[in-house]
């Protein structure tokens, strides 16, 4: 059996324990205000009108934008509450995603809820007023019935959208079968990305399935299928969240942004507490705005950030000091204004740096970015979906006046391979990265120093930063890694080795590196 | 044209009333008309001439305009219209049952909305299978399995499941083959009969009115334009009812000839 396959299934109770349960959650949440809605909408046009285009406009909100979307305002919402009734909540995580997917799946529940209850014969229902039912009769027991069929079919959209979308909660922290597909895009594991896919599709099917032995067996009026159907949905629900139950995780929790290198942190942090008898889980694949809020609000306990990252978006500076003092500077900011504990730098750079191939920057004469700005209008330039709304991207290209002919955002495994090939001539690729050398692209220098200083920093959130058991646990880690050794655990993760494989590599190279310490030391 | 004192004492009494839609349009324009306990009477006319909307009245399905209905002498408006329509039997025109429920939920649902308790609404139903000439078979079965004519023998079951005492019959046996139509309209005039009811039938077919109806009422336009025995219309001098005659005229004459011809 392939290794991969195997850390796939290894992997299946947790996140499809995870998936199931919010999955469901939000389900009976979307059906609980559906329902409600659909029925008081029936005989108020006004609101059926408001009802059906608010659900459409939702629908037609991307998915994961949703979700994402859901995070700030619950933040907002957490810090009102914490303020007005002392009672704070996680903004992060299953909430948002519950709530972004319930209202996700009101649009065919309420749609089909009220075409189906309208469409009922206008025959049968006089007959039900005629034979002396009161309004709430008549509904009960002439139209609801008779419009089931339609509004199983509503549900049944709806538990298939849910199941599907559940995998884009992922980046707002809640796990899901969408981890597979997240971190096998981003360590281009495509056994985990299929296995993700086919996890979902399958559970979809599924429900779908057994909900339709219960609409079969409403309109045949039989018990038996309708209570096989009821059982084979209680039965997937159990079986899909009895392993999470048992083994009620609680300890640490270690955030991890979404790309290789933050897999492999998390899973050499994890190491290490382990190590040290502390029991940690992980919650990957978070965005670089929602981790540090995270990690302030104490949903995650650790993590490791870039300063220049924190520089820009959280300080808001444009300005470039010198390394040590950004450092320094982000290490105060973070601390006074967040309460959160800079441990430490890991010891390497991961910044972003102007990238492009050898040959092309040769034959252009290009060594710098400055070497750059006059070719730059007939070139392209690509970079992930964050950096050309970062504050240093404004300030490279003021510095150096570069206006580049076209902007491509894409996945960062693509980019690298994207100008190998020469689809793009310029990338904005990562310092640590094991591809540049892969690859064999050059990377530009920065004599101005528009970009600013990116250390790997290890971070603690406000209510870990007198746990000296934790800190104890990840101390080590603190100038441990050159960039040469990120570089090759990098370089390893892509090129198939899972961040846990490459977690442990890295753990015996700092063991040896200490134990050298140790001996050279009298 | 209607004395006070017949209308006192009727089952059912309509007092000028009339109906105006919503769009200003009149759907009926002062009518009366007072039906005696056990008395079947038929309401023949066009469709769009008012006779539905009459119905509807009298199990408050629609509120008069103006005027007044009575039940038993009471002023419907101050009836509750659900617990009226409980004790009132109806019949509807062809898809009148409920499709979703077996033969034997369809009749005892007023039964049930009564708060009946379930050996009794069995017992009832088994009773109505017998007075409608179904056998106990048809119990389980979904309207969609039976024929026409079996279908509206469902529905004059369930009408007369909570035993009342009077039946509003809405063009009940316009869709079914004339065999059909004929034997179960005989077969509810015998019940008509055997268990006292008072019935009002609206029907656009004179024949089956002349073949079933102590009284006839002629409604055009929202107007009564005659009423009386069966008798009386046959030389009622209102040009439509006249019109209305014709039919049956001509098939009694050429039904006699050819009777005259056979016995001669």
């Amino acid at each position: 059996m392939d290794g991969r396959f195997a850390d796939a299934l290894s992997r299946l109770p947790d996140y499809l324990g995870n998936h199931v349960l919010v999955s469901v959650t939000a389900l009976a949440l979307g059906l609980g205000l559906s329902f409600p809605l659909a029925l008081a909408a029936l005989t108020r046009p006004a609101l059926r009108t408001l009802l059906l285009a608010g659900t459409s406009i939702v629908q037609t909100v991307p998915g994961l934008a949703l979700l994402a979307l859901f995070y700030p305002l619950l933040l907002g919402l957490a810090a009102f509450s914490e303020r007005v009734l002392g009672l704070g909540f996680s903004a992060l995580g299953f909430l948002p995603a519950v709530l972004a997917l319930a209202l996700y799946s009101m649009l065919p529940v309420v749609r089909n809820t009220i075409t189906g209850i309208l469409g009922v014969d206008a025959a049968a229902r006089q007959a039900a007023i005629g034979v002396g039912m009161t309004e709430g009769q008549a509904l009960r027991m002439v139209e609801l019935p008779l419009a089931m069929p339609v509004i199983m079919a509503g549900v049944r959209t709806a538990a298939v959208w849910v199941i599907g979308t559940a995998t884009l909660s992922t980046p707002i922290g809640q796990t899901s079968l969408g981890n597979y597909i997240f971190a096998g895009l981003q360590t281009q594991n495509w056994v985990f990305v299929l296995f993700g896919c086919v996890a979902a599709a399958v559970l979809a099917l599924l429900v779908d399935q057994l909900l339709a032995l219960i609409e079969r067996g409403y309109a045949v009026r039989s018990r038996p299928r309708m209570a096989a159907g009821a059982a084979g949905l209680a039965l997937t629900l159990v079986a899909a969240l009895l392993p999470n139950l048992l083994s009620a995780g609680g300890g640490y929790v270690i955030g991890a942004k979404s790309f290789s290198e933050q897999y492999i942190l998390a899973a050499l942090m994890q190491d290490r507490l382990r190590a040290s008898g502390l029991a940690a889980g992980r919650r990957d694949g978070l965005g670089s705005a929602v981790i540090v809020d995270a990690l302030a609000a104490g949903d995650i306990d650790a993590h490791v950030d870039y300063t220049g990252t924190i520089w820009a978006n959280q300080l808001k500076r444009t300005d470039v000091p010198p390394r040590g003092e950004v450092l320094k500077e982000v290490g105060r900011w973070l601390k006074e204004q967040r309460g959160i504990v800079m441990l430490g730098g890991l010891g390497f750079e991961n910044a972003y740096a102007l990238a492009m191939k050898r040959d092309r920057a040769e034959k252009l004469g290009i060594r710098s970015i400055a070497d750059l700005a006059p070719y730059a209008s007939g070139l392209s330039v690509a970079a992930d979906f964050e950096f050309f709304s970062r504050p240093e991207w404004k300030a490279v290209r003021e510095a150096y006046g570069l206006s580049f002919g076209r902007e491509r955002q894409m996945q960062a495994e693509f980019m690298y391979p994207a100008a190998a090939a020469g689809e793009v001539d310029v990338i904005a690729a990562y310092t640590s990265d094991g591809r540049i050398a892969e690859y064999d692209l050059v990377v530009l220098e920065d004599p101005k120093q528009a970009i600013p200083p990116y250390d790997a920093i290890l971070l603690v959130s406000p209510k870990r930063a007198n746990d000296q058991a934790f800190l104890a646990a990840l101390r080590p880690l603190i100038g441990a890694l050159d960039v040469e050794t990120m570089r090759e655990a990098n370089r390893r993760a892509s090129t198939g080795a899972t961040p846990e494989t490459v977690a442990r590599w890295l753990e015996e190279k700092i063991g040896r590196q200490r134990q050298g310490t140790e001996l050279s030391d009298p | 044209m209607l004395s006070p004192g017949m209308a006192q004492g009727a089952a059912i009494a309509v007092e000028n009333v009339s109906k105006r839609f919503g769009d200003g349009r009149a759907a009926l324009a002062s009518v009366s008309l007072a039906i005696q306990a056990g008395e079947f009477v038929a309401v023949v006319g066009p469709s769009g001439s008012g006779k539905s909307t009459l119905l509807r009245l009298i199990n408050r399905l629609a509120d008069p305009s103006t005027g007044t209905v009575r039940i038993g002498g009471i002023d419907a408006a101050s009836l509750d219209p659900v617990a009226l329509r409980r004790r009132i039997g109806y019949v509807f025109q062809e898809v009148g049952l409920f499709p979703h429920m077996t033969v034997a939920e369809n009749i005892a649902i007023t039964p049930r909305l009564l708060g009946w308790d379930k050996v009794r609404m069995a017992a009832r139903v088994d009773e109505l299978l017998g007075l409608v000439r179904l056998d106990a078979g048809y119990r389980t079965r979904l309207p969609h399995q039976l024929s026409g004519g079996e279908r509206q023998r469902v529905g004059v079951a369930r009408a007369l499941a909570a035993g009342p005492d009077t039946v509003l019959m809405d063009e009940p046996f316009a869709a079914l083959d004339p065999l059909t139509r004929d034997a179960l309209g005989q077969d509810y005039r015998a019940l008509h009969d055997k268990l006292g009811l008072t019935t009002l039938m609206i029907t656009h077919d004179m024949v089956e009115a002349l073949g079933l109806a102590d009284r006839i009422a002629v409604m055009l336009d929202g107007a009564m334009v005659a009423e009386g025995a069966p008798a009386a219309m046959i030389d009622h001098a209102h040009p439509y009812v006249h019109e209305l005659m014709q039919a049956p005229r001509s098939i009694a004459r050429r039904v006699d000839g050819l009777l005259a011809g056979k016995e001669r």
